[in-house]
């Protein structure tokens, strides 16, 4: 008996499909062999090319042509965006191509096999059915699959790559060429002076608000809970349902709101403290009374939803633990630190780094809020309550120094990253899970 | 009344003026005769539904043409960024196939990258491809946006389905389309309340990529169309604003209200079940 595994294999290594043809899998290997060659020849049409393209990022620039008397003339040459754009989405597609390489080699190995033990070759109808049965996971994570790769990695694989070329104006395709630069961008981040003083000033500042702004929210979610959940509190309905209105006002509108509230000249607020002959207050355009507001403005936005939570975790609390401890004479303090807190903290630890997280990421208050502004003299493209998240916006819409923001950018999923995946180890889904480790 | 607990009352009262303040002022605002942003009292000596007319009627803002640009891809990033994580995290959940535990780690990566790295790259790309100023752009990125956050949302979701009711149903002969559809499908109403909330208010009001992508007057989206509104003109058309401002508020104020339940479950579940 011929090793028909061994000959359908190195048939299908030699083309796509060969080795199913040979099995007589008609129909799959007609399909493969198909899609060996769009890949063949695309191969040969785009691929080398393209990925000397991603090497290179070009290296015709374009040639400005002025005759006399006559208009100038331009004469494109090479797009380094597009260069880097198709180089990646070719290596993506080279990848994949290779898997389904691999795979269709597999499998000619494994009909061979079957042959060779006397079993028979599956139809192409059967085949359909052993898809739909065995590789079902398969058939429904395409889609998915499919738009992640193209709409979430490949923009985040190109935006990484971007830190290490030197896509900074006045670097400028069409115009010019970019060129790969290795870790230079983010040795100048932190080594140029006005860089550098900038990056410190707004790291600082990020780190400042992530700790404040959680710790506030939390602190103050907690209070306002235990204050409506006393005993003698009648109409706790009512309270939460008022208290959570700030919870279900989008973002969007309460900020904006907030902006013209607090504006220093017409706002209310300040229009209510100079009818006390308070004065006006620089809420948003002194540097260190901004810092302030926004983290009081994040109070009012954040408090609503710790409250539902710990709210939520107080009627779980059994009613005898507080009797038996004001039994033994334990003071309203007491109870509140020894009692409440152990178990609001231990169900609301893992909300807790993920907001965390979050305020590092918290684009939406500080850019409706105050844009960043006000104005500090010295930093470069930043202002006094620019968080790393605004900064990086900032630098890729206003100044397009896209290698720096895409630097920060990387900076910031570090910090993230170290967080999420201490939360992560922690969290159910991970210790339960029979495959994640 | 012991002094605590009235002290507790005034304090609750304290606050509930301070959250509601902000809304009542809003609200107030848009009644407002005139357009300032100054006002002498909190409720206005006269009441007007101008600006309400206004914003449907003045040739300046196509305020109608926003609410229908913004409910055209908030329904669609909601109907395909539901359905993606549906399919994503049941695959994900109760299957078991070589590559799994990579995409989930993949997924958890994706997600530690800020919101906007990947936007910003998309930006970058769509203007160079000369894609701007689409919505499919918009409802694309949303969807994908919202699969790759919601999708261990979802997952620690399907975990808690017990398995049994899946293996009794294949002992009975049902296909995996079956199960999906006529078991898991029904059980997932909370999972889907909360993500299609999630999706559907992030879409409503998100302008930050909005702005980036809708360039012209007529494709723009509501939160585009006001944050312009008090952005550019210095506030000087304030009680628009107001009145705009309400209108957008008013489907995510009710949603939220109507379904607190599922999305206060949804966000625990987020960060207690990964």
């Amino acid at each position: 008996m011929p090793n028909h595994a061994k000959r359908a294999s190195l048939l299908s290594v030699l083309f796509m499909g060969l080795g199913q043809l040979y099995n007589r899998q008609v129909i799959k290997g007609l399909i493969l062999m198909l899609i060996g060659a769009v890949g063949l020849t695309a191969s040969i049409m785009y691929l080398f090319e393209n990925i000397q393209g991603l090497i290179t990022l070009g290296d015709t620039p374009r040639v400005q042509i002025r005759e006399p008397g006559k208009a100038t003339i331009a004469i494109e040459g090479d797009n380094s965006i597009y260069m880097l754009v198709n180089g990646l989405v070719s290596l993506i597609a080279l990848l994949l191509y290779v898997i389904l390489y691999v795979l269709n080699i597999r499998d000619s190995y494994v009909v061979g096999k079957r042959r060779m033990n006397g079993l028979k070759v599956n139809t192409f109808e059967q085949t359909m059915h052993y898809v739909l049965d065995r590789h079902f996971a398969y058939l429904i994570l395409f889609v998915p699959f499919i738009v992640a790769l193209f709409l979430n990695i490949l923009p985040l694989i190109f935006n990484i790559s971007l830190a290490f070329t030197n896509y900074a104006r006045p670097v400028l395709p069409p115009g010019n060429l970019l060129d790969w630069v290795g870790f230079e961008t983010f040795k100048n981040l932190v080594t140029l002076k006005t860089w550098s003083r900038t990056f410190y000033g707004v790291f600082t500042w990020t780190i400042i608000w992530a700790v404040l702004s959680t710790a506030t929210t939390f602190i103050g979610g907690i209070l306002v809970a235990v204050l409506i959940n006393q005993r003698e509190i009648k109409l706790k309905r009512v309270w939460r349902t008022l208290l959570i209105i700030p919870f279900a006002i989008p973002n969007l509108v309460s900020l904006l709101v907030f902006r013209n509230m607090l504006n220093t000249e017409f706002g209310p607020i300040n229009q209510y403290l100079s009818y006390f002959g308070l004065g006006q207050l620089p809420w948003l355009t002194d540097p260190t009374m901004a810092r302030i507001t926004v983290i009081g403005v994040n109070m009012w936005l954040g408090i609503p939803l710790i409250m539902i939570l710990v709210s939520g975790i107080l009627t779980t609390i059994p009613r005898d633990m507080y009797e038996s401890a004001e039994v033994d004479g334990a003071t309203k303090w007491q109870l509140f630190r020894h009692l409440t807190m152990p178990m609001v903290m231990f169900s609301t630890a893992p909300i807790l780094i993920m907001q965390f997280a979050g305020n590092i990421n918290n684009f939406n208050v500080i850019f409706l809020l105050t844009d960043g502004n006000p104005i500090v003299t010295g930093y470069q493209y930043a202002g006094a309550t620019d968080l790393l998240v605004t900064w990086l916006y900032k630098l890729t819409l206003t100044n397009q120094q896209y290698n720096f923001s895409a630097v920060i950018g990387i900076i910031i999923f570090v910090m993230v990253a170290t967080l999420s995946i201490y939360n992560y180890r922690k969290t159910r889904s991970y210790r339960e899970d029979d495959i994640i480790q | 009344m012991k002094p605590r607990v009235l002290l507790s009352y005034v304090i609750i009262i304290l606050l509930v003026c301070m959250s509601v303040y902000p809304a009542l002022w809003i609200v107030m605002s848009s009644f407002k005769v005139g357009n300032s942003l100054y006002s002498e009292s909190l409720i206005p000596d006269a009441l007007t539904l101008d600006h309400y007319k206004d914003l449907f009627t003045s040739k300046k803002h196509s305020y109608a043409n926003w609410y229908g640009n913004t409910l055209f891809i908030a329904t669609m990033s909601t109907i395909i960024g539901s359905f993606l994580t549906l399919l994503g995290s049941y695959a994900m959940a109760r299957f078991r196939f070589y590559g799994r535990k990579q995409s989930l780690m993949v997924m958890l990566v994706l997600n530690m990258f800020p919101g906007f790295m990947a936007m910003i790259a998309l930006f970058i790309l769509l203007y160079q491809l000369d894609l701007l100023n689409n919505h499919w752009a918009l409802i694309l990125v949303y969807s994908s946006g919202a699969f790759v956050t919601n999708v261990f949302v979802a997952k620690g979701f399907y975990d808690t389905i017990p398995r049994s009711l899946d293996e009794a149903a294949r002992i009975d002969g049902a296909s995996h389309f079956t199960i999906f559809y006529r078991i898991i499908l029904p059980l997932s109403t909370p999972m889907l309340t909360y993500i299609s909330l999630v999706v559907f208010s992030g879409a409503w009001v998100d302008f930050i990529f909005a702005r980036l992508i809708l360039r012209s007057q007529d494709k723009i989206t509501l939160a585009v169309g006001l944050y312009n509104m008090v952005n550019q003109r210095n506030s000087t058309e304030f009680t628009l604003f107001a009145a705009g401002a309400v209108l957008l508020s008013i489907p995510v104020f009710v949603l939220y209200f109507w379904l607190q339940k599922y999305l206060v479950e949804g966000l625990t579940a987020g960060a207690s079940k990964g």
